[in-house]
């Protein structure tokens, strides 16, 4: 099927998350979408397939024919499907269930016809699906598979494919590329989402790049990484002065510290952080870092090795001691982790305090709240509850709860959809926190922040983790290019 | 107008002028007159001394009820087990006045001894829906409702077991305890002020609890939020079991009134509902201590209001649980049809 896209735009409110997408994908073709966190890969996504509906003046045209597709059950008459992230099945319930469930019509289904077509569909490309299995007993890449066959059953002619190498193992990437690479053949076109630039270069026909809400570009074999990398990130932009750090004691020192979740492994870091330096943690999300920015926080327990603070051993220790002795850790989410929607500014600078006597003395909270409100910059008064702060001065609220004295603070997405001015401010009470002795350690997608704030970085690319570099000696291209999982052997000494 | 205090007042206003319309028009379909059932209620509950007595002898365990829900709905946990709670308060009272049924002790002691015996009682039972909830992962709701049936069915193992009448088990429960074993009466009338003053004390020690402590913030902060919390550094699984026991204390507290105060044995119903009627009331005021006292009171004499229903108009005395629910469900209604306007505004 012959795919146009003309001027695809579409607002979040104030965000313009599409701005004006021009695309063209001939029938056959396997399309890549390449684009970091954020880029409007998933809002453009989401338009093609149905979930969101785009801007008034945004145009699909899909064989020539002018379409409106208002749901994801409307995008698949019209022959588009999507294969989620995350399946979308339903584990406890066997295969051959959950194919039917996705077909319309009959009160009474012919189990038997369908059963058959079924697995001669599975027969045609190559998937051992046992229809009678359950699908909590399946990978994820044979959930894939699963929902592949559906998809085809439901006359779909476009797939398109957001992040399907997430979590999968190298064989299973390869049996998914193989299956990929035969529905063109049938005059499939495949739309294949992807930050990993090597799964893009190895299977895509064309590769469009997107960046803030952009296509930036359109590119055809031979692929150069290089350029890849330029587009995604943009030229490096200088911003100011970097101001090293003073190396002084070790506050952090991490010890052979193995992590483990149900994708990641992360084996042996050691790293060991001084007081008043700052580490960035450079990788797309999921890559590992938000593993091991809690388990620094007492979070997460590693499986192995050991954990100190100011020499004091802090392995396998609960939360509240981390805290105690002085880790804070500021999560991204801000209202679901960071604050709590319901109660008042003031509310949240007591809560954060520790507790003198019973009763609360609402003349000192009061006067706490003005303090903070007015040295963090916060556009609020005490009462205001913090749901109704923008997303800046929520963060803003959010720092203003660290503790004093501190001597590891922990951020997620320090600046994540602020603007300049705020992020500028931030970094400003972040550095004076340096100051006064306390190691920062950071994860931001956004790579210009940090080569400019962090003395060194960590790269993770799924569960691999640099060693620490220089921040100074290194640059986007460089990170850009490990972040999507090149050059990796060139570096000789990473770890496993 | 919408998001003001003056606004939801309003809201509020229809939502009670609803329910009663509501009401009238089920009154009506059985042609009955809503006017005259309204005043029969009124009279039936403030027409005399005794009668407005018999009230307060209800918004006594329904106060206490409603003041330790605030505890548990502040900390966010839908304590339904509450029933049970004030039933094993009365429980665990009976057995103390038992124990020193021929101790010689002095009653005054015994019957102090007896109430705190209620309320250890209670926060023992809420403990249980309380380590369910933490340990074993089982929602308060199921593990508060299971409970509930165990509790009734040890009531009626009591009553027909061990603590049986001489001779034959009844369902009018154990033997009355002397009348030494009560909490002092006003003149001749049910109510004892004693039993009124600890439930007042009760709703403004939770009052206190909620608006100025570290305390109460943190309650309410496990309750907004409990990831932030925990993030924040307060230690979330404990304080949801503080909230437990301090519900259950109170409805144990609740518990021993019925018996010391109004019943003076255990009986088979000994909580008369209270705990859910607490629910509601709970509901009603939309978790605000402030309004328990008022709210409580008007339950409780629509319950003795109604009570003569049946004599003076042939209607059930169930009428003043239809208005209770029809209320709630129309103040929440109201709330929620206010809150989608307001954010459309």
């Amino acid at each position: 099927m012959n795919i146009e896209l003309k001027n695809i735009h579409k607002h979040f409110g104030k965000i313009h998350a599409n701005k004006g997408i021009n695309l063209n994908i001939p029938s056959g073709t396997i399309q890549g979408v390449l684009g970091e966190n954020g880029a409007g890969k998933s809002t453009l996504m989401k338009i093609l397939s149905g979930f969101i509906q785009a801007d008034p003046g945004s145009e699909i045209i899909l064989d020539g024919k002018p379409v409106v597709i208002h749901s994801p059950a409307d995008a698949i008459r019209f022959g588009v499907g999507m294969l989620h992230q995350d399946p979308l099945d339903f584990p406890p319930m066997r295969v051959l269930d959950n194919f039917l469930l996705g077909i319309p019509g009959k009160l009474f289904p012919n189990r038997k016809e369908i059963a058959q077509g079924f697995s001669r569909l599975a027969r045609e490309f190559d998937f051992s699906l046992d229809p009678e299995s359950y699908v909590d007993s399946l990978t994820v890449g044979e959930r894939q598979q699963l929902e592949i066959i559906r998809l085809l059953w439901l006359g779909a002619r476009v797939f398109i494919l957001d992040e399907p190498t997430t979590g999968i193992s190298a064989t299973q990437k390869e049996k998914l590329f193989a299956t990929l690479k035969k529905l063109p053949e049938q005059a499939m076109t495949i739309i294949f989402v992807s930050h990993k630039l090597e799964d893009v270069e190895s299977l895509c026909d064309q590769v469009a790049v997107m960046r803030a809400g952009e296509l930036v570009g359109e590119v055809k074999p031979p692929y150069r990484t290089q350029k890849f990398v330029e587009m995604m990130f943009g030229k490096m932009v200088t911003l100011g002065e970097r101001q090293p750090a003073r190396a002084g004691e070790t506050t952090l020192s991490l010890n052979n510290i193995s992590l483990e979740d149900v994708r990641l492994q992360i084996k042996n870091i050691n790293l060991d952080v001084k007081a008043g330096e700052v580490i960035g943690l450079a990788g797309m999300e999921g890559s590992g870092q938000g593993m091991f920015i809690r388990a620094c926080a007492g979070l997460v327990r590693p499986v192995g090795g050991r954990i100190q603070l100011n020499g004091q051993d802090l392995t396998a220790k609960s939360y509240h001691k981390f805290k105690h002795a002085g880790v804070n850790f500021l999560p991204a989410a801000r209202l679901e982790e960071g604050l709590i929607p319901g109660l008042s500014l003031t509310e949240h600078f007591v809560l954060a305090e520790e507790p003198k006597g019973i009763f609360i003395d609402r003349a000192a909270g009061q006067k706490l709240a003005e303090e903070r409100i007015q040295s963090f910059n916060i556009r609020g008064t005490p009462p205001s509850m913090v749901e109704a702060l923008s997303g800046g001065n929520q963060q803003r609220a959010e720092l203003a709860l660290l503790q004093s004295p501190l001597s590891l603070v922990l951020l997620e997405h320090p600046t994540r959809g602020l603007d300049i001015e705020s992020v500028i401010y931030i970094w400003g009470k972040l550095k004076e926190r340096c100051k006064q002795g306390a190691s920062i350690i950071f994860i931001s997608s956004d790579l210009d922040e940090i080569l400019q704030y962090s003395d060194r970085l960590l790269v993770f690319f799924s569960g691999k983790v640099s060693q620490p570099m220089n921040a100074s000696k290194t640059n986007v291209e460089a990170l850009g290019q490990l972040m999507g999982g090149k050059g990796w052997a060139e570096m000789g000494d990473e770890h496993a | 107008m919408l998001k003001g205090r003056l606004g939801g007042f309003l809201f509020q206003l229809i939502a009670l002028l609803l329910a009663f319309g509501f009401v009238s028009l089920i009154l009506i379909s059985v042609d009955a007159s809503p006017g005259d059932a309204y005043k029969n209620m009124f009279t039936g509950s403030f027409g005399s001394m005794r009668k407005f007595a018999e009230v307060l002898v209800a918004f006594v365990p329904l106060l206490l009820v409603t003041a330790g829900l605030l505890v548990t709905f502040s900390s966010g946990l839908w304590n339904i087990g509450v029933e049970g709670q004030v039933v094993l308060g009365a429980i665990a009272t009976t057995w103390v006045f038992r124990y020193f049924l021929e101790s010689g002790l002095h009653p005054a002691l015994a019957v102090t001894l007896a109430i705190f015996g209620g309320m250890l009682g209670g926060a023992l039972w809420a403990s249980f829906t309380g380590v369910l909830k933490v340990f074993g992962g089982v929602n308060e709701i199921f593990g508060g409702l299971g409970l509930n049936f165990v509790s009734t069915a040890l009531t009626i193992y009591f009553i027909f077991g061990p603590w049986k009448r001489p001779g034959v088990a009844s369902m009018s429960g154990t033997v009355p305890f002397p009348d030494e074993f009560s909490l002092p009466l006003l003149l001749n009338l049910r109510i004892s002020p004693w039993a009124l003053g600890i439930a007042l004390i009760g709703i403004v020690v939770v009052y206190f609890i909620l608006q100025g402590t570290y305390f109460g913030l943190r309650l309410k902060a496990v309750g907004k939020n409990f990831r932030a919390a925990y993030l924040l550094g307060i230690p979330t699984w404990q304080y949801s079991m503080y909230s437990f026991l301090i519900c259950g204390a109170l409805a144990g507290a609740a518990g021993a009134m019925q018996v010391a105060a109004v019943y003076h044995r255990l009986i088979p119903s000994i909580s008369s509902g209270y705990g859910y009627l607490g629910l509601m009331v709970a509901m009603l005021i939309n978790y605000k201590a402030i309004w328990a006292v008022p709210v409580a009171l008007f339950f409780a004499a629509l319950n003795i209001g109604s009570i003569q229903l049946p004599i003076l108009m042939k209607l059930d005395s169930s009428l003043s649980g239809i208005l209770q629910g029809v209320l709630v469900l129309f103040v929440l209604l109201a709330e929620g049809v206010r809150q989608k306007l307001a954010k459309k505004a």
